[in-house]
Parts: C-alpha cells; sequence; structure tokens
C-alpha cells in the first residue's frame, strides 16, 4: 500500500506541473488584464501597473519567474488586492472552506447512510421509498435553491437561525453546513442504499446470520464494510468537490472562504490568484483521490490481501 | 450510534438557533453603537492612493479625512483637516489654514507637509495610483507625473509654515474643493508607509490593522478578508466629540440577495443596495426602510463613431430618438430612476442643461431616410454589447425591440465577461455598448470632460475641436454664471454630435434601519460618519 502511496505522489507532479502550465497560459490569453477598469487608467499609469507587477516581460519570462518562485513555495503577489499575497489569501480562506467542508461531509454521511442502510434494509417499504424520494429531491434540487429556502424558513419565518455569516453570531454555521451536506447526503444514500443491497444477497452475511450473530452485528459489522465501499470511493472526489465548489454555499451565506476567492479571481483576472487557487484545488483533488483509494483499498478484503 | 449522532445533531440545531435569535446585530448595535454597514464587495485595500471603488471609499471615509469634506446637506464642502481657507481673485491660489488640533491617530500632530508629502505620493509615477489626474489641477503636477518635471518644488503645493498650505492651481478651477473630499487626495502617514515599504510601493503592509496611521473620525481595528473589516472610534480625532458611534462593521457581501435577507433578519443597519427586481415590490409595499435618493451617475449607450454604419451623425440621432426612455425607467427599471436628456445629470451644483432628446420615431425614420436608407437597402444589423447581468440585459432587449419596432432594424445583443467587455470597448471593438459613469465631484466637468480627444474613458472615437475648445474656455474662467454656460453649450455640441445616447439618471436605492439617524441623502454617496448615530424613535 506504501508502494501504491508514493507511485502515486511521483504521479502528481507531473499532472500538477502540466495544470500549472496550461492555466498559465490559458489565462494569458483570456481577453482583458487585471487592471482593465470601468474607469479606464492613461497608457502611462498602465504601464507603471504592468511594470509593477512584472506584466511587461514576455509570456515566456513571466512563465519562468512563476514556476520558480512556485518551486520555492512563493504564489506571488494578489493583483485585485494590493498588499495581499496569494499564499496568505489561501491560507485566510483555507480553514473556513475545511470547516464547511468537514461539517458538509459529516452531515452527508450521518444521513446518507444511516438514510441508505435503512432502506436496503427495508427494501420496497415506506422505510425505502421515502428517504429515497427524498434523497432523489436533494439530488435534482441545487444548492443556490435550497440555501434560500433554508434561510427563508429558519432565518426569516421562524428566526431561529442567523441568514448568513461565519463564527460572528451562534448557530450561523448549521445552515450553510446542511445546504451543502444535503446534496452530498443524496449522493451517499443512493450509493450505500446499492452497495449495501448487494452485499446483503452474498454469501457471507447469509453464514454469518447462520451462525447466529445479531442482525444488527451482521449489518454493521460485516455488510456494511462491503456495502459502503461505493461511499468511500465516492468520498475522495466529494470532498475535493467540497472544497473547491463551495463557492455558492459560500456566496449565499457570505462566508469567508476559498471558493469565492477561486471564483472571483477568475472574473478580476488575478493572475497569480487563479493560477494559486488553481494549483492549490488540484494538489488538494490528487490527494483526496488518492486518500480514497488507499481507504477503499484497505476495506476491501480481496484488494487489501493483494497489495 | 447514527440515531444518537442524528438526534445530536438536531438538538444542536435548536440549541444554537434559539441562543441566536433573541438580540440581533441590529438591536445589539444600539445599545452599543456599533453600525452594521453592508458594503458591497471586499475591498483593494484602504490605501487611499492606490485603490479605486464605492466599498473602499465608504471604508476610507471612517479612516482618513482630507482638507475638506463632503457637506451632508448638500452644498459647498465644510472644513475638514483645514479650518479655513482662503482663494486669491483669480481663482488660482489657494492658502488652507489647518486646523491645530488636527492629528494622526497615533496621536502627532498633523502638519502642511504631510499634505505636501502625500500629494507627492499620488504623483509619483511608480506607484501606479489609478487617480492622479484628480491632482493634475495643480500647477505642475501632470508635468511630475509624466516625468517631463523631476523636482517636486515645481508643483504647485507648497508647505508655509506646519499649518499653513498653499496651493496654486494652472486655470481657476470652481469644483477644487470639491475636490478635496475624493480619497484620493487625502493625506497618508508618511512615516508609516515608509516603515512598510518605499514612497512608491503599492504592496507595503502599512495597510495592516496594528500598522495602519490616518487621521480619521475611526481607526482601523480589525480586518478579516472576505468576512468584515471593523473600525473603532478614534480618540485623536479632531472632532471626536460629534463622532456617536462607536464602531462600524463593514461587511463585503457582494450578493444582494444576501444582502436582503440579511437586513431583514436584522444583521444590517444599511444594504449597499437592493435587488433590483425587489425595488418595485418594495415600493408598492411602501417599505418604510426602502431609500431612494438622487445619485450623480448616468446610463448611457456608447456608439462606436468609427464604425462605418455609425459615422453618419444621422443615424445615431435616429438611434437616440427611437427611444422612449419615460417607458425605460417606468416598466424595465421601475425604481425612480429619471429618463436622461442630457449627458451631465440636471442639478449637479446647480446645473441644468437644456439639451433636448425628443422621442420621435417619424423623425428618426425620416433621419435614417436622410442616411440613405430604406426598406430596400436596409440598415444592417446591429450590435448592443453589455456586460453579462440581467439588468443590463434587460435593457438592451427593450431597446432592442424599440430600435426593430420604429427603425425597423435588426438588433443582436451580446453579453460579455466584465473584463472582456472592457477589453473590447478599449480598443473600439463594439458598435453600440451601454456604459455607465459615476460622478467623482460635484460638478459638471467630472461628466463632460470625459468626450474631450484623448480621454481615456471617451472609448466612442469622437474628437471634436469646438467641443474641446469650449470646454478649456469654460475651465479657464472664474465666473460661475459664464462657466455653467459654456459647458451647456458643450453640452449641446455633445447632444447634436450624439457619440453616446443618454438613457436614464441613476439612483441610489438601498435599506436603511430606521435606528439609523443623520444618513442624509447626499448625490455623491459621500456620508461623512461622525454625522451618523443610533437611536430608536
Amino acid at each position: 500500500m506504501l508502494a501504491i502511496f508514493f507511485k502515486r505522489i511521483l504521479l502528481a507532479i507531473p499532472v500538477l506541473f502540466a495544470v500549472a502550465t496550461i492555466t498559465f497560459f490559458l489565462i494569458k490569453i483570456a481577453p482583458g488584464g487585471p487592471f482593465d477598469a470601468d474607469r479606464a487608467v492613461s497608457p502611462q499609469v498602465l504601464k507603471n501597473l504592468n511594470e509593477a507587477y512584472n506584466l511587461n516581460a514576455s509570456n515566456w519570462e513571466q512563465y519562468v519567474d512563476y514556476m520558480s518562485g512556485l518551486l520555492r513555495g512563493d504564489l506571488g503577489p494578489s493583483f485585485r488586492f494590493p498588499g495581499r499575497s496569494v499564499s496568505e489569501m489561501i491560507a485566510t480562506g483555507l480553514p473556513v472552506t475545511f470547516e464547511l467542508a468537514f461539517y458538509a461531509i459529516l452531515i452527508a454521511l450521518v444521513m446518507g447512510v444511516f438514510s441508505g442502510v435503512l432502506a436496503a434494509l427495508k427494501r420496497n417499504t415506506f422505510l425505502d421509498f421515502i428517504p429515497m424520494s427524498i434523497a432523489m429531491i436533494g439530488i435534482c434540487v441545487p444548492t443556490f435553491l435550497m440555501g434560500p429556502l433554508l434561510v427563508l424558513i429558519f432565518g426569516i419565518n421562524l428566526e431561529v437561525l442567523p441568514v448568513s455569516g461565519w463564527g460572528q453570531l451562534p448557530g450561523d454555521k448549521i445552515l450553510p453546513s446542511l445546504t451543502l451536506g444535503f446534496a452530498y447526503a443524496a449522493y451517499i444514500a443512493r450509493l450505500s442504499r446499492g452497495g449495501m443491497l448487494e452485499v446483503l444477497n452474498q454469501d457471507f452475511i447469509r453464514t454469518a446470520r447462520a451462525k447466529g450473530l445479531t442482525e444488527r452485528m451482521v449489518v454493521v459489522k460485516h455488510a456494511m464494510q462491503g456495502g459502503l465501499i461505493p461511499v468511500v470511493s465516492f468520498l475522495g472526489p466529494a470532498i475535493a468537490g467540497l472544497l473547491a465548489g463551495s463557492f455558492v454555499v459560500e456566496t449565499i451565506f457570505q462566508i469567508p472562504g476559498l471558493g469565492r476567492f477561486y471564483v472571483e479571481a477568475a472574473f478580476n483576472r488575478d493572475y497569480t490568484m487563479i493560477l494559486g487557487t488553481t494549483i492549490f484545488f488540484s494538489a488538494m483533488i490528487v490527494f483526496f483521490n488518492l486518500m480514497s483509494d488507499l481507504a477503499s483499498l484497505w476495506l476491501n478484503p480481496r484488494s487489501r490481501d493483494a497489495s | 450510534m447514527l440515531k444518537k449522532l442524528s438526534i445530536t445533531l438536531i438538538f444542536f440545531i435548536l440549541i444554537a438557533g434559539c441562543s441566536g435569535s433573541d438580540n440581533s446585530p441590529v438591536d445589539s448595535g444600539l445599545e452599543n453603537g456599533i453600525f452594521h454597514f453592508g458594503n458591497g464587495s471586499e475591498p483593494q485595500g484602504i490605501d487611499p492612493h492606490v485603490v479605486t471603488g464605492v466599498p473602499e471609499h465608504h471604508i476610507l471615509i471612517s479612516l482618513c479625512e482630507g482638507l475638506t469634506i463632503a457637506n451632508p446637506d448638500g452644498g459647498p464642502n465644510l472644513p475638514g483637516v483645514a479650518e479655513s481657507w482662503t482663494i486669491s481673485n483669480d481663482g488660482k491660489e489657494y492658502i488652507f489654514y489647518l486646523n491645530k488640533n488636527a492629528k494622526w491617530s497615533n496621536g502627532e500632530v498633523m502638519t502642511a507637509d504631510d499634505f505636501v508629502w502625500s500629494w507627492m505620493r499620488i504623483l509619483t509615477a511608480s506607484l501606479g495610483s489609478q487617480y492622479p489626474d484628480m491632482l493634475y489641477y495643480l500647477e505642475g503636477a501632470e508635468e511630475y507625473h509624466t516625468g517631463k518635471i523631476t523636482d517636486f518644488n515645481e508643483v504647485g503645493i507648497k508647505a508655509i509654515d506646519d499649518h499653513t498650505l498653499k496651493v496654486n492651481l494652472k486655470s481657476p478651477t470652481p469644483f477644487f474643493l470639491g475636490l478635496l473630499s475624493h480619497y484620493s487626495t487625502w493625506p497618508v502617514h508618511k512615516e508609516t508607509v515608509l516603515k512598510h515599504g518605499s514612497i512608491d510601493d503599492r504592496t507595503g503592509e502599512w495597510t495592516r490593522p496594528g500598522n495602519f496611521v490616518c487621521n480619521g473620525p475611526f481607526q482601523l481595528k480589525t480586518w478579516e478578508l472576505n468576512n468584515k473589516i471593523v473600525v473603532e472610534k478614534n480618540p485623536h480625532y479632531w472632532d471626536a466629540e460629534t463622532v456617536k458611534l462607536n464602531e462600524m462593521h463593514f461587511y463585503p457581501v457582494s450578493n444582494v440577495m444576501t444582502e436582503d435577507r440579511m437586513f431583514r433578519a436584522g444583521q444590517l443597519h444599511l444594504t449597499s443596495t437592493l435587488p433590483s427586481q425587489k425595488c418595485p415590490v418594495y415600493i408598492e409595499e411602501n417599505n418604510p426602510d426602502l431609500r431612494i435618493d438622487p445619485y450623480m451617475g448616468q446610463y448611457f449607450y456608447r456608439l462606436n463613431i468609427n464604425n462605418p454604419y455609425l459615422t453618419d451623425v444621422k443615424v445615431r440621432k435616429a438611434l437616440a430618438y427611437s427611444i422612449n426612455r419615460k417607458l425605460l425607467v417606468e416598466r424595465v427599471k421601475r425604481c425612480g430612476q429619471i429618463p436622461a436628456y442630457s449627458f451631465t445629470p440636471p442639478g449637479s451644483n446647480g446645473y441644468y442643461p437644456d439639451t433636448e432628446l425628443p422621442f420621435n420615431p417619424e423623425l428618426a425614420k425620416q433621419l435614417m431616410a436622410e442616411a440613405g436608407y430604406s426598406e430596400s437597402n436596409p440598415f444592417p444589423k446591429l450590435e448592443i454589447l453589455f456586460n453579462t447581468n440581467e439588468d443590463h440585459r434587460k435593457i438592451a432587449l427593450a431597446i432592442q425591440q424599440m430600435w426593430q419596432e420604429n427603425l425597423g432594424i435588426q438588433v443582436e445583443l451580446v453579453n460579455q465577461d466584465w473584463k472582456v467587455y472592457l477589453s473590447r470597448e478599449m480598443v473600439g471593438d463594439f458598435q453600440v455598448s451601454r456604459a455607465g459613469w459615476i460622478g467623482d465631484y460635484e460638478d459638471p466637468n467630472t461628466f463632460l470632460d470625459l468626450m474631450r480627444p484623448n480621454r481615456g474613458n471617451n472609448k466612442t472615437g469622437w474628437e471634436d475641436l469646438e467641443y474641446d475648445f469650449v470646454m478649456q474656455k469654460a475651465n479657464s474662467t472664474n465666473n460661475q454664471e459664464e462657466r455653467y454656460e459654456l459647458l451647456m453649450e458643450a453640452e449641446r455640441i455633445l447632444i447634436k454630435n450624439m457619440p453616446i445616447i443618454p438613457l436614464y439618471t441613476y439612483v441610489r436605492a438601498y435599506q436603511l434601519s430606521p435606528d439609523v439617524k443623520g444618513y442624509k441623502p447626499h448625490i455623491l454617496d459621500h456620508h461623512h460618519p461622525k454625522f451618523i448615530y443610533l437611536e430608536r424613535d
């Protein structure tokens, strides 16, 4: 397993290098620059601004400059926010985004696995139909609708939860975590139901029952271990998706996470910020995919023995 | 186990939820003197010589102060750091007498030299400030900024003594005192700036909490990126007695719907704007929190004069005359906007342009015919460029329909990402493009100067020597009546040539808690926080 880990880490280096290179040149192709503004600046000022950020050099020189900085761990200064470095801004937004993703995935797992397993055990009963119908709604309703709906109910009508913010008012983390978690809970519920149904019909479950184990032991100890492998495989990309894709929830709930920096950087042509966040998120995706692959390997006895 | 977790989670929701419902930030703000301010977007920074933008201005006006401040009741500016001033008879020399109690937030006394150094900083080309032209009215300022002279002593600003400042202008500039309430002319603390970088360092960390020193009614307390900026009362401010608020909390809420919900839930005293679709609803409901204030901004369409189909002034006029502006504001905007018949919004510092822009489809058709277009030779398809935004689309759709109905012209709507739109406008890659302009100071010059030749924001390709001459003449006279007459003449030349089509005058629509007092309508949206206080009726 360790060999697989190191092999995948080595493979990640050229992937990230390619991501950095492609992103660098793609943003140079995009029309408009970081200093284009509604109130156009004079050519003299533009020249000075470009000089201050080394944008007068050729693309190739800028690329070499950026990549050598990247190797030293320097992601450069933000163009949009003078006086702020990209690393500093990522470091500011990351803990918030991580925290949001953590709560969301926790909610998704608790809700998803519970209802998925229950649905599988009570197949073709109301306890199957109701959670699975809700899950289907969860998959279909986008977060940009779910968020405002929850705010309207709990924030404006019932007045029990704050409508926005993060860590400023008591309970302000609940609605965003639920909004983000609910969408993933729906996927997890369907995946765990499918996985459990497959496993519950297998011989080793019958053996477990035959040897007199309680139903709870059969489900928790034997069935869930195999039945939840699809969920574990899904978790890697899901966590990466949660980190990179929380922009909508961050915007709806006014959360100072990384997702907003990422998307707004693209609109602002904040070159270094786009590059920094893209490379960072790519690294996250590679890392969490690797983690989920390793966890799947470990959960599956056959592949565990083979490795 | 799972059941237990779920129950815990629900319990957590209920407990946390209930505890938060008793006292909203607006309620607690009233008790503690904290003003919760919806501020649009995360400010680029708070270096007054580097940043541009409305959210930045809202924060800077609480942190720093110039020689004069905007009058909350409209009219001439009030004393800021300068307690009084004299103007020479020719209107070209200003002597400012600084308030001897004016201090920096670290307690140091402010001197005239602080202004000399600060203005030298913004005119230092390598700083890359986007507003150096605000000081181009000074003798030698433009020359210093563009490198034609290198000795700052040749620029028209001198410290006569610690508390007396002399400013010499190139020509009488009646709106000069108004310019001084713009943040680009505000002072920065020399020692603090130099401690964290050089005079032309854009990226110095002097603006961080703990480092930042300025001279406004508040001082910087905390700054959480994308979350909140907190400023607290500055005890060293010369007029600290007038300041009633203890703190101001600025929230960078970029999503207007979120901001609206925050206001409704009592998390904000003031919103930066209003979701456009909600404005008519709130008007109908007589929402007591809704405010619609006059605003010195104009929404207009630029016509690219270099486009072969738009070179003929008759075509440009036909396009302008076939737009029903009244319908546009009543049916599309529906938020108190005013139809525009001039480039400068009427009422800017007593200036009422007399230009006319009739809605006359018959005349428009006739002009098109005179330009050589008929059913047998139809006008080619026209493109309206705008940045992606639902409100701009609605306007464009209405105009598309008016041009199709009234002139039989096929119109295509092209929406582009903000930066692509700007870049296309800049290189002249458009036919008709939507535009907006907000005045920097309360004088028609802030609009009319835009259309002079070689101005970066003209963007239409229109250059008229007569217009330039009249503008030059207007700005060299010291007689306000004569000056306004000349500016009106320039306005007439502009509307006669129609390189732009004025559509409507903006309004500032927002929501304000009834607890907020002293927040008066201001045409430039300048609200000095020392006049604002919280009180429940």
